[in-house]
């Protein structure tokens, strides 16, 4: 059995901040492409990472390019759970398109932190992921 | 020289043609967000403001005639000064409208002062703006940062520092109120402002970000070092600010925690890694829950935070979704 982490799917725009923490988690991750002729197939379980870009009312808050990946039924068949990323200073719809993602796909909301992350966020995810690895593994065998 | 770029051709703003697609992002964010104080009744603080003591008051109102003098200085000279370095039109326009929305939240301050406070204790507070000197020599230090001729980049830098950092020696006040159930309405008001500079710092961070990738190795190590040392000359002035007004409280060490957390992210802005461990910047739980009500922090892994969530409605737009 190799490591035992679920794979990751993000999405990053160009300001870089969950990129930067998927970098700084050395965890093997698919990014999703913005283009729209683009599609991510996923094929096994995977956790998905995703920031916030609402307005004040909440609306826009999920990338396009997310909910094109989970218009996908295969794809929402392998999503074992979100990470929502934003920032506090927006209020109520912080890190909102995790709290979203995981309603509509009905998975947990495993975490959520702000921007890029910081050590101690990287050191929870990184423990959490193996956990939930290692409950993947048990259950498949 | 100047001939000659006076006879360029002056072209009209197509918004149907962007060179970055971000423009248009933020200035809808920030369109969509635009707000006016009159929007928050803050006259219903009225009978919460006279719970306060003589003290709590004078502190109150001094921190926000601070918070009016940075607004101000964003408004009439930041935001200005980014405007001739703006790389696409599209980021001129939304350079104006964040001058025009700081020029508001300044506005906003005097709202919350004619409303609570007399005449004689605002012109006080007003004058003591003028003379203390840490709130002087925070404003000196952007302010030259602007001057004519400056870098353009080192201006964006401390105009997040400035969006995302120095703000928050004063927005602490507000929070800890709004947390013991004081001044409620003024937080939310306060929360509006927060939630702009909030996209101001993001969408400055990431124009300074599309410029620095374009430095070499060099340029781009002058530049860091620029950020971090002018980080570390606020930080040396707001922590004297932050002494002076919140000792007599018992709350100066709390409000440190409060900003590192936020340079932290101001400098996560700019692209750049935190500067201050996480032992020393997890900000107290009343003071997060005061920034952002309702959404608590999940931590599914640990158990902590609820793990299904939230039977409130949640704003989607039902025709992007298939399922």
């Amino acid at each position: 059995m190799t490591a035992p982490f679920p794979e990751l799917v993000y999405y990053s725009s160009k300001s870089g901040n969950t990129h930067r923490f998927i970098t700084r988690l050395g965890l093997s991750a698919t990014k999703l492409p913005e283009e729209q002729d683009q599609f991510v197939n996923m094929t096994e379980p995977f956790v998905l990472v995703c920031p916030t870009y609402a307005d004040g009312e909440g609306r826009g808050a999920v990338p396009k390019a997310v909910i094109r990946f989970l218009n996908n039924p295969d794809n929402r068949k392998f999503i074992l759970g979100v990470i929502g990323t934003g920032n506090r200073n927006f209020g109520e719809t912080y890190a909102l398109s995790g709290r979203i993602i995981a309603e509509k796909c009905k998975v947990p909301l495993l975490y959520t932190f702000e921007l890029a992350g910081t050590d101690t966020d990287i050191v929870r995810v990184r423990s959490g992921l193996e956990t939930l690895g290692r409950s993947q593994c048990s259950t498949a065998a | 020289m100047k001939d000659m770029l006076e006879t360029v051709v002056p072209k009209a703003i197509n918004w149907n043609r962007l060179e970055d697609e971000k423009d248009l992002e933020v200035w809808n964010r920030l369109t969509v967000n635009f707000w006016l104080p009159e929007k928050v009744p803050l006259s219903n603080d009225l009978p919460s403001w006279g719970t306060l003591t003589d003290h709590e008051k004078q502190l109150t109102i001094r921190v926000f005639t601070g918070l009016t003098l940075l607004d101000t200085i964003q408004n009439s000279v930041g935001a200005p000064a980014l405007m001739p370095d703006a790389i696409t039109p599209h980021e001129e326009s939304v350079l104006t409208n964040i001058a025009f929305m700081e020029a508001v939240h300044a506005r906003s301050y005097s709202s919350i002062f004619s409303t609570l406070c007399s005449t004689k204790e605002i012109d006080e507070a007003f004058r003591w703006s003028a003379e203390n000197p840490h709130l002087q020599a925070k404003a000196k230090a952007i302010l030259d940062t602007y001057a004519p001729g400056n870098d353009p980049l080192k201006r964006k830098i401390a105009s997040v520092f400035l969006e995302s950092f120095l703000f928050y020696s004063g927005f602490y006040l507000p929070m800890y109120w709004s947390s013991r159930a004081k001044l409620t309405n003024t937080a939310d008001l306060i929360r509006l402002i927060i939630r702009d500079e909030a996209v101001h710092g993001y969408y400055i961070g990431y124009k300074f970000q599309r410029g620095y990738e374009k430095l070499d190795e060099a340029g781009q190590q002058e530049l860091k070092d620029y950020a971090f040392s002018l980080m570390f000359e606020l930080y040396d002035i707001e922590n004297k600010y932050t002494e002076e007004l919140y000792d007599e409280l018992g709350l100066t060490e709390d409000v440190k925690v409060f900003l590192h957390y936020n340079a932290n992210k101001a400098l996560q802005n700019l692209g750049f890694e935190a500067l201050f461990p996480p032992e020393v910047s997890e900000v107290n739980a009343a003071i997060l829950a005061a920034l952002s009500p309702d959404s608590e922090n999940h931590d599914f892994f640990s158990g902590s935070g609820s793990s299904y969530v939230i039977g409130k409605a949640v704003a989607t737009e039902d025709e992007d979704w298939d399922f």
